[in-house]
């Protein structure tokens, strides 16, 4: 039984003008439990904590009611309180009777009784509170990113500047992401590969920092601070550590007709490549797909002429396995497929490309040497069409494109328009849009000035239809604010992509326990208030996986993942919230509901030796509740059907004896 | 009357312990009166020949059973379902509540069961005999001198004259054919029953359920209730009671009975089957199962392995709770 | 005419994160709804279990009111979600067994919306105080 003090504070005349205290102290000694009950001035003042501390002391109390203001307002006083008297924290009750009961009420009469009866459900609470303290849990002092694009590698240099170790895991051999593919970047002009490749070098450069580069996450267990983590580093056929990145082997190579996906198979590369001059780590790899010595063992060659001997046909893939604190998600974006887009005629010919395409088409580095000539007759094209919102915004049409706005391609549109017309003055550029979505720092000035500085033609309206006829592209559209259909005659057609998550995004969601929406980006703890953390803690969000941005916004918010990992990884141990779920495993079924409706991954099931009502022994799939992952919201606790699962600091029964003592 | 015949369950029985596949069998063994049967533990095939019993009133379903069976085996047990015993398995399987690979399943057809209290209805109590023939049950009672014969579908058990499925979602072999998912009836019942005034509804349901006993039927045959310890039972649970001293509860008892197993029921009917006050059970799973069909989507549980009840689930755009009624009004 | 005296008894299940702080806030702002409000605290809506209801209808409340973050509000971003579903479930069926569809109520009100929560007890209370007393889903035994 517990020995219970009843505490209720006047709040000055805040409570005390429309409640009558003296009757509710004295309404509540009678309550069971209760061994000493009194009201006092001003309960959270000094004098007030000191009534409480004495009182616990001289009465022997194992259990605290304060009647007084939201517990929002002074729970956490008291549970000071509590402690200081060296009670457990957690066995402090506070009945609201100021918010909800004497500032709402003005009759003395209903205030009064209204008050004794959210007493007596405060006293009915504590009679079953428990004492609960905290988990604690180490954390592992070095994080992981997985993704090494522009968002990956700022947040891996942040986190490794604070002096914490990172990994980057990288599915491609190099990092760099979609920025290395880049020529200019919005709205300031400046080459990508300017800004991006340094920031590639300080990666290679920082001791802080390990790059896995032609790796992925094979796995991974654990919880926040603790995660266990297997990485495939596949076989690249060639020694990392050895190979000087000099080239040699990839100009020897016979095999010379593989699409080079950094040039998204404009262009082509050998079997053995690296794929951009800049790359990090300036290792080659030995596409097997492609290498006619690990296909048929015939060949050699790369191995004859690396004067270093990095060359080595045996490698297989390895498996690391490695501790992380904290877990980034940087797996960016990808243009959607245009497969489905048969109007815009992508699949029928050359000239009709994404805009990533165009960026390679414009960039020194790519296959035309940053001469803008149409990929079929490498003609320079006189008259450019541009068609924004190429699966973007498509409700209509959810099964080819997307719901969404894909928010990059009205600024890199007026970009790529404005460059044209800068170079080749005699083009006519034409661009279709929906609308055009500039919010952003000097955003709005950039498109006025594609439009009235370099006469780049916006039309309102969609392209209904292109058509190959000899080497033109027949473009059919609308003016929606002529009210005409327009035809024209283009020699090239590039298309906004609409984007979307990576692939690899679901199956991590998976293995992390991270959720997801509809469309396969990332959800965030709190839409507003955190929006680079996922509601699995431990688990941090950076750039595209969780919503189309642009490269100052994916920084922004890289860096903001970095800090928050920082902030992790600075503690030795996590306190968690004691107020969480735990199974009753005598009870437990294993059905996996609960599991099904956590939105932190906090359960996973083991498989348990029980004795049975039968004196037997049997094995029996149980839950158990990660202390340090769970946040204590009860959803489990009503999907369990028969009870096994409660949550501490509002068990059912406690609940069900404030009901009772409400409708007593 | 069943196509199958006894004799292919029986060989297929005796094969299958006799080749080693199977430990034990699962089936329906001979119970004290021709009506009813007992499910039985088969652990040799002289055992089977003697008492297995295959005839219109096989209607338990036997997959709750494999939670307790499976556990104490060491190989695998045979379990003859029918088809609509297969979506429990199924929902079963879902919650992890045994072990697959711990069970053989031979999916048998199924003509529909007969509900005894419908023979009884016609022939009087005092049933002595049964015979199954082409033109129906044949039935002896110790009152009358002359057996009567009763048609078969005039004693058709409700949830098979509502059958919803002649498939078997699941099995390792099947004896005869396995049939289709069937167009049923089965919610114009609760449609009658909503559209009544709600005084109506609640003196149809008071009158219904105040001839509960609590004698617990529906839940120990419920093969959605198989928890290791039923709140009911549970002191702390908030709803524990042995016997109801009131209306409502009796109302609470169903109420969260049907609540509980919502969006997890696959509509077996072994509720109502069991009762033995003819408490019309089906009817608060089937509210269920029809507000999720309109609510949510339409879900059968137990049709295939692995998905998410609609209770564990959700859609950003549901329908609101106050929008219920008027949803379920403009139909 | 007699003067209906009868005064209805209310229990409002409130999150902790959006409506608690809501009927702070009408607190705040000293707006009034009936003393017969009474509010318990719960960390998320989806904490509430339909058998809170039910047992609260038995033990004598009249009305039930469960309060929660608007939908993607959610602190725990999914309770209310299931809140939903359970409760559309849960308020379709007591319904159907015959129980006045005005005792029970599924409410989103957010930490900034006192007044819509002031405005939501007065008009629940209301509409309950119009039923007159719960006979049909209360437990016989616990009346005084």
């Amino acid at each position: 039984m517990q020995r219970i003090g009843v505490f209720v504070c006047w709040c000055g005349s805040n409570i005390a003008g429309t409640v009558d205290v003296h009757a509710v102290a004295e309404a509540l000694k009678n309550e069971p439990g209760v061994v000493f009950s009194t009201d006092y001035q001003y309960m959270c003042s000094q004098a007030g904590q000191d009534i409480i501390k004495n009182a616990v002391k001289e009465h022997n109390l194992t259990g605290i009611v304060v009647c007084s203001c939201s517990p929002r307002m002074h729970e956490a006083t008291f549970r000071k309180t509590a402690a200081a008297a060296g009670l457990n924290p957690y066995m402090v009750e506070i009945a609201n009777i100021r918010e909800q009961c004497s500032w709402v009420h003005k009759n003395m009469q209903t205030g009064t009784e209204k008050a004794i009866i959210l007493g007596k459900a405060a006293v009915a609470k504590v009679n079953l509170n428990t004492p609960l303290t905290p988990g604690e849990s180490p954390v592992t002092k070095r994080a992981l990113v997985i993704g090494g694009g522009i968002a990956g590698i700022q947040t891996a240099l942040d986190i490794a500047d604070a002096g914490f170790p990172v990994d980057i895991v990288e599915a491609k051999p190099t990092i760099g992401g979609k920025m290395a593919q880049l020529d200019k970047t919005f709205p300031t002009l400046d080459c990508a590969a300017c800004i991006l490749t340094p920031k590639m070098v300080d990666v290679a450069q920082n001791e802080n920092i390990r790059i896995f580069s032609y790796s992925e996450v094979q796995e991974i267990k654990g919880f926040v601070g603790n995660f266990d983590v297997t990485i495939k580093k596949k076989a690249r056929f060639v020694k990392e550590e050895i190979c000087t990145g000099c080239g040699a082997c990839v100009e020897k190579c016979p095999m010379k007709k593989i699409p080079n996906e950094f040039n998204l198979g404009m262009d082509n590369r050998r079997a053995i490549y690296i794929p951009f001059a800049q790359a990090v780590p300036k290792v080659a790899t030995i596409d097997p797909n492609a290498c006619n010595m690990l296909k048929n063992g015939k060949c050699g060659v790369c191995s004859k002429v690396c004067t270093a001997g990095a060359i080595d046909y045996t490698q297989k893939d390895e498996i690391i396995s490695e501790k992380y604190g904290a877990v980034v998600v940087a797996t960016g974006f990808n243009p959607i497929s245009m497969d489905k887009f048969d109007e815009f005629a992508y699949n029928q010919s050359k000239d009709v490309i994404t805009s990533l395409e165009f960026e390679r088409l414009t960039n020194a580095a790519g296959p035309t040497a940053g001469k803008l000539l149409r990929p079929s007759d490498l003609e320079h094209p006189h008259t450019i069409v541009f068609v924004q919102c190429v699966g973007s915004r498509c409700a209509a049409c959810a099964e080819k494109g997307k719901e969404y706005c894909s928010k990059i391609c009205c600024m890199y549109t007026a970009k790529h328009a404005m460059l044209v017309r800068d170079k080749y003055p005699d083009t006519e550029v034409y661009v279709f849009y929906i609308d055009v979505r500039t919010p952003g720092k000097n955003f709005d000035e950039f498109y006025r000035r594609a439009v009235e500085e370099y006469g780049v033609k916006y039309i309102k309206g969609m392209v209904g239809k292109v058509t190959p006829e000899g080497n033109k592209l027949k473009v059919q559209a609308s003016d929606l604010i002529a009210n005409k259909q327009l035809h024209i005659d283009a020699d090239l057609v590039v298309l906004a992509a609409a984007i979307e998550p990576d692939k690899s995004a679901r199956s991590l969601a998976t293995m992390l326990t991270a959720s997801m929406d509809t469309n396969d980006f990332f959800t965030e703890a709190h839409p507003k208030l955190r929006p680079v953390e996922s509601p699995t803690a431990g688990v941090f969000l950076s750039g595209a996986c969780q919503g189309p941005k642009d490269i100052p916004e994916t920084v922004s918010q890289a860096s903001a993942a970095a800090s928050k990992v920082i902030g992790l990884l600075c503690k030795d141990k996590l306190t968690g919230n004691p107020c969480i779920a735990s199974a009753n495993e005598l009870m437990c079924n294993g059905c996996s509901t609960c599991a099904n409706v956590c939105p932190y991954g906090a359960i996973t099931y083991e498989d348990k030796e029980f004795m049975m009502p039968d004196r037997t022994k049997a094995l029996r799939r149980v839950a158990q509740v990660n202390p340090a992952v769970c946040q204590g919201c009860g959803a489990c606790t009503v999907a369990c059907m028969s009870g096994a699962m409660d949550l501490r600091g509002f068990m059912g029964s406690q609940i069900i004896a404030e009901v009772d003592a409400i409708c007593k | 009357m069943q196509k199958i015949t006894r004799d292919t369950l029986v060989s297929k029985a005796v094969s299958l312990l006799e080749n080693g596949t199977v430990d034990a069998v699962l089936g329906w063994g001979k119970g004290e009166f021709a009506y009813d049967v007992t499910p039985t533990v088969f652990e040799t095939a002289d055992e089977i020949r003697e008492n297995f019993v295959w005839n219109d009133f096989c209607g338990a379903n036997f997959s709750k059973y494999l939670v307790s069976k499976t556990r104490k085996l060491e190989g695998k047990i045979l379990v003859f379902l029918k088809p609509c015993d297969t979506y429990s398995f199924n929902q079963l399987l879902t919650e992890h509540r045994f072990d697959r690979e711990k069970v053989y399943v031979v999916g048998v057809p199924c003509e529909g069961m007969a509900d005894i209290s419908k023979v009884k209805a016609i022939t009087g109590d005092g049933i002595s005999a049964i015979d199954f023939t082409d033109n129906g049950l044949v039935i002896t009672t110790l009152y009358d001198d002359e057996p009567k014969t009763v048609a078969y579908e005039d004693i058709l058990a409700e949830r098979c004259v509502n059958c919803k499925s002649k498939k078997h979602v699941a099995y390792d072999e099947l004896l005869g054919e396995t049939g289709e998912v069937l167009e049923s009836a089965r919610f114009d019942e609760v449609a009658k029953i909503e559209a009544l005034t709600p005084d109506e509804r609640f003196a149809f349901w008071q009158g219904e359920l105040s001839r509960c006993i609590r004698c617990n039927a529906c839940r120990d045959v419920c093969p959605a209730c198989t928890c290791e310890k039923c709140v009911f039972d549970n002191p702390n649970s908030g709803a524990e009671n042995k016997a109801p001293a009131n209306s409502f509860e009796e109302q609470m008892f169903h109420i969260i009975r049907a609540f509980h197993v919502a969006g997890r029921c696959t509509d077996c009917g072994e509720c109502s089957r069991v009762c033995p006050q003819n408490i019309p059970l089906h009817l608060l799973n089937r509210k269920f199962i029809r507000d999720i069909d309109n609510f949510y989507g339409e879900y059968q549980a137990g049709a295939e392995v692995g998905t998410r009840a609609p209770l564990v689930d959700y859609n950003l755009d549901d329908l609101e709770a106050s929008d219920v009624f008027e949803r379920r009004d403009s139909e | 005419m007699q003067v209906n005296e009868y005064k209805p008894l209310i229990v409002a299940f409130c999150c902790n994160w959006c409506s608690y702080a809501g009927a702070d806030l009408a607190g705040n702002n000293r707006l009034n709804y009936p003393a017969d409000v009474k509010i318990i605290r719960v960390p998320c809506s989806c904490r509430v279990n339909p058998m809170f209801i039910l047992r609260a209808f038995q033990r004598g409340a009249d009305g039930v009111i469960i309060c929660g973050c608007h939908p993607g509000d959610c602190h725990y971003t999914s309770g209310n979600y299931y809140t939903r579903r359970r409760m559309a479930l849960l308020f379709s069926m007591l319904d159907y067994l015959g129980i006045e569809r005005e005792r029970t109520r599924l409410e989103w009100v957010s930490a900034a919306e006192g007044a819509k929560f002031a405005a939501t007890m007065n008009d629940f209370a209301e509409k309950v105080a119009a039923l007159g007393e719960n006979k049909r889903l209360e437990d016989l035994r616990c009346k005084k």
